[in-house]
Parts: C-alpha cells; structure tokens; sequence
C-alpha cells in the first residue's frame, strides 16, 4: 500500500498550497507506514519536482506531454487512477482548488472510493475506521465524516494544515499512460490569469469591503492595502450583487469560502451568509463605524470607525511597519 | 435540446446551523428549506438556452416526499417536468448514481448541477455524473454559452479564468455569473401544480461514506478594540500577538 499525492502545477511551478498538501500526505503515510508517492502532469522541471521530496515525497511520477500541458478534467483522472492502481495506492490526496474539486469526484468513482473533499484536518484511524473532519453548511459547522470504502481519496483545504519540511530529495521517474482519445472532448480555448493579482481562495492575507465604501470608485484604498500586505482583495454579495466587483470576489456562502491567516473586514456588516465564507480564518480584523456591526462579535480585533479615515491610516502604518522591519 | 437541471433541497442561507441527538443529526426543526441558490442558477440559465421552443427543462432531485415543495418552486420557475428519486440523499456518490441510471435510460444533451449544494458543499455530483456517463465534467463554471454541437463555459481558476469548448452531452456545475435567478411569476406557480412530477423508486447501490456527527466552529474569544486613531497599535499587534503579518 502507499498514499499518492497529486501535485498541481500552476504555469510549472508548484504553489505553497502544494506543499502543503504533500506534507498532509506525508503525515498520513506516516500514520500508515507506507510510503508517499507524487505525481504530477504537465511541464515542470526536474529541479521543481525532486524538491517536492522536502515536504516528505519519496518518488515523484513526472506524466507529461503536448497533449497534457494544461489541465484536462477527464484525462488527467484517468491518469492519477491509473497511478494510484501501479503504485497499490489506497489513499489519494489531492488540494481542494478548482481543479482538484473536478478531479476528485471523478476518482472517486473511478477508484470506486469514499471522498472526502473540504478535509480540514489529518484523519483519525482507530480499530479500522477511517474518520476524517470536512467544512459543512457553507463554513457554518464541521463533519466528521467515515470513510467506509478500501479506497479514500481526500481532498485538503488551503491554508488547513501547515507545510513540513522534512528534508530530502525525491526520486523522479518517468510514467507514461495510454490515454484515450475520448478523454480529450473538452478543449482550452484560452486562458485568462492576473499574474498581478494574489488568487483569492489560497491567499494568506484577505482584505475584503463591503457596501461601507458606498462606491466602486473607492476600491482604490483597498487595493492598495492588499498590495502592501501581499493580500487577495475581496468583497461582500450586496457588492458583487451591485456590480461593483467582479463575482469571483464575493467571499460568503453563495461565494468562495476562504481560510486566510489574516482576513481584514472593511465596511462590511458580518450578516451571517458572509460570516460562513470566512469562519475558518485564523485571525480576523474589523472594521466598520457601527459598533453594533455583528462582524465585531466574531473578530479578534476591531476599529470602531468611519473606513475612509481609518484605511489611509493603516496603510500608513503598515508602509511605517514595512521600512522599520 | 433537451436538458437536465439537478436540484437540492437545501437549508435557507439565513439558517443558524445547530444539532441535536449529542450532535449527531441536523437540528431541522424550525428551518426553511429552499431550493439550492447554484441549483437556481443552472435552472435560470437552462430555462434561457430553451426559450421559444429551443427544448425541455426537465429537472430531477433525489429526496423523500419532503423536497416536493423545491420540485414545485423549480416547476414554478419555468422547468419544463420533474423527476424525484424517492429516497433520501445519503451522499454525492448516491446520488450521482441514482441520476446516472436515469439518464442511461433517459439521455439529455446537457447536464446542469449547482457548483455545489450549501449544506454538504461536496462539488461532486458534476464530476461523478460525468465519470458514471463517461462524458466530460466541468466543475466550476461563471459563463455558458451554447451552440448547436457544443457550448463555450468559463471555468474559474486561482487568479483567472479558463474558456472551454465542449461538445455535448457533458456536465457541467454553475455558479454566480452563468445567470441571474429566476422569480416565479403568478402564472409560473399556478401552471407548476400541474406539470409532470414523476416519482421513480431509487437502485440499491453501496454507499462509501457516512456523516458520523457535527461540530460548529470554536467561538473566538472577545474582539479587542484598537482606538480608531491608532492604526499603528493594530498593525503592531497583528505582528507581536498574532503574528501574521
């Protein structure tokens, strides 16, 4: 038996996210004490994969070619099960972006296994059983959830466990698969990314705004402090809702649930729906001129007052903050 | 062309989420069940891609007697026929399966879910229809634009966007952007009463995983208040105290 990691590349890079999700793995390897294997698809150099061996990888499975250089749902499925079925892995780890969510329940049937996806911590293995904890009711409330398959496949959260570095280089191999054409149905037509701009659902640091800042104009404050902080910028639904933001801001239950280290709310209530999308932050700051704002009673610190006095001044102190440090 | 929409009965947003039975059930006492907002979405986006005799909407939801009432309110927004597989929703992989053998007998040229439902947020209903029907799934997507053969979707990506053509029959999950939600009109809720509800007994399936209980998130402990003139005071605490900046 081993545990298969699959380790998205973004433009050929891996993101800490990754790392993350290979430490995870790692861990529960350990548990099991059997050996982690990692694959990844497309075009990544040999360096950029024998260092996934620092976050506890022994053997990195290199799948590449012109036909895989970007993400397939369907053939990039069949590949990862068809590694999981060589390398006898019981156990698929994958991270829970966009492209893992596909994944995921498409191994599941093809590995004919239970899925965790939305896991938030290591799972529990007593007596056989097979317990994992999973955000449920939109960030609102955790289940733990049993994995009665002999096959798992887990999907982890960003930013819900925290990288290891173990040491050690990995052994990179070569794997070819035969794919089938009716794998590739589904063509790329283009790709649209904001190099300039910190993705939102793995960013460490979040500064959101709501309908405080009464105007699309006055995003300006906003955007700048994100870029400070090296923080994703995102907003509350009455915003998105307005058009005043684009849709893949909106943070909330409808939206993106987001789990950054740093979560600064400006300007916006806290009505419950938003409060589900950012539960598990793990420090949230807020601030807003209505002292009776509900944001308050789920923030760990707060500014009581008006954001277009309050902002310029902490950009100020972060840039003071920033030069000193 | 002839699609299928996939619709959850699901608490409403507003639902303070509490548990009974030593946290093991979902307390739904008092809670107001709605049609899943994602779900709503595919459904207002099918209804425009069908408008003016260009198809059906049929829409299909795996639940117990209960969930009628969403069927109706889907009805009611202008889906064509329902289908309910009478059973209740032990989890995605049972439901995948049972709308799977469905659509084996009953093949449609396009298949909607919401991006995920609100009390699970599994996102995997797409993916495993696609896998059981062998046809591609796109998770995630913002836009759907369909042509005759095929349809052009955006699929949201960290820090972007991807745009895919796609022939059909394939599967896709919505989310905010793909259209705006529909209202019942008067006339939608009336003629929903008697549009074809038909109720199709469930398959016997294994199922893989099982909600043992529940935990709300740990409170936070009380907000400390930063005089608003001293922004310097919060910065220096979210370096020395909290230590994430």
């Amino acid at each position: 038996m081993s545990v298969l990691i699959y380790a998205e590349n973004t433009g050929g890079k891996f993101k800490k996210s990754i790392f993350e999700a290979v430490s995870y793995a790692r861990a529960i390897a350990d548990q099991n004490k059997t050996n982690l294997v990692a694959i990844s698809i497309g075009d990544v150099s040999a360096g950029e994969l024998a260092a996934l061996g620092k976050y506890g990888a022994e053997k990195v499975l290199n799948v590449s070619g012109d036909k895989l250089k970007n993400f397939v749902n369907q053939a990039y499925a069949s590949i990862i099960a068809e590694a999981a079925k060589k390398q006898d892995a019981d156990i698929v780890v994958l991270s829970n972006t966009f492209s893992g969510r596909g994944l995921a329940p498409r191994l599941g049937v093809k590995l004919e296994a239970g899925v965790a996806d939305g896991a938030v911590a290591l799972p529990e293995q007593n007596g056989g059983k097979f317990t994992i904890k999973k955000t449920a009711f939109s960030g609102k409330a955790f289940a733990i959830v049993e994995l009665t398959s002999a096959n798992k496949v887990i999907a982890l959260i960003p930013n819900s466990y925290k990288v290891v570095e173990t040491g050690g280089t990995a052994k990179v191999e070569d794997f070819t698969v035969e794919t089938k054409e009716s794998d590739f149905k589904a063509m790329i037509k283009e790709i649209v990314r904001s190099t300039d701009k910190v993705s939102l659902p793995d960013a460490e640091i979040v500064v959101s705004a709501g309908r405080g800042l009464k105007a699309p104009e006055n995003w300006g404050m906003v955007e700048e402090l994100a870029e400070l902080l090296g923080a994703a910028t995102a907003c509350s639904k009455p915003v998105s809702d307005a058009g005043w933001r684009p849709h893949s801001e909106h943070v909330g239950q409808t939206g993106i649930a987001v789990s950054p280290n740093l979560y600064i709310a400006i300007g916006i209530s806290g009505a419950i729906q938003h409060l589900a999308g950012i539960s598990s932050s793990k420090v949230i700051v807020v601030i807003n001129k209505d002292p009776e704002a509900p944001f308050f009673k789920v923030a760990d610190y707060g500014i009581v007052g008006d954001a277009f006095e309050v902002v310029p001044k902490l950009i100020a102190a972060v840039k003071e903050y920033k030069a000193s440090a | 062309m002839k699609i299928l929409v996939c619709v959850s009965n699901v608490p409403d947003t507003t639902t303070k989420i509490t548990f009974t039975d030593n946290n093991t059930q979902f307390n739904t006492n008092g809670v107001q069940f709605i049609l899943n907002p994602y779900d709503e979405i595919a459904l207002s986006r099918a209804i425009e891609l069908t408008e003016g005799d260009k198809g059906s909407v049929t829409v299909i939801n795996v639940g117990e007697v209960n969930t009628e009432a969403t069927v109706r309110k889907a009805l009611a927004i202008g889906a064509t026929d329902a289908v309910r597989i009478n059973a209740k929703p032990h989890d995605a992989w049972y439901v995948a399966y049972q709308i799977a053998q469905y659509v084996k007998a009953n093949p449609f040229d396009l298949i909607l879910t919401g991006r995920e439902s609100i009390d699970y947020n599994g996102s995997k209903v797409a993916g495993m229809l696609g896998e059981l029907l062998d046809i591609p799934s796109v998770s995630i997507i913002k836009k759907l634009d369909a042509a005759d053969s095929n349809a052009t979707v955006e699929r949201e990506i960290e820090g972007g966007k991807e745009i895919l053509t796609i022939p059909y029959p394939f599967v896709a999950g919505t989310a905010e952007g793909v259209a705006e939600p529909k209202i019942p009109n008067m006339r939608g809720i009336m003629s929903a009463r008697t549009k074809p509800l038909t109720v199709v007994e469930p398959v016997e399936v294994k199922t893989f995983s099982e909600v043992l209980s529940y935990e709300i998130p740990a409170p936070r402990g009380q907000v400390k208040l930063v005089p608003a003139d001293d922004a310097a005071k919060l910065v220096e605490l979210l370096h020395t105290e909290a230590r994430v900046i």
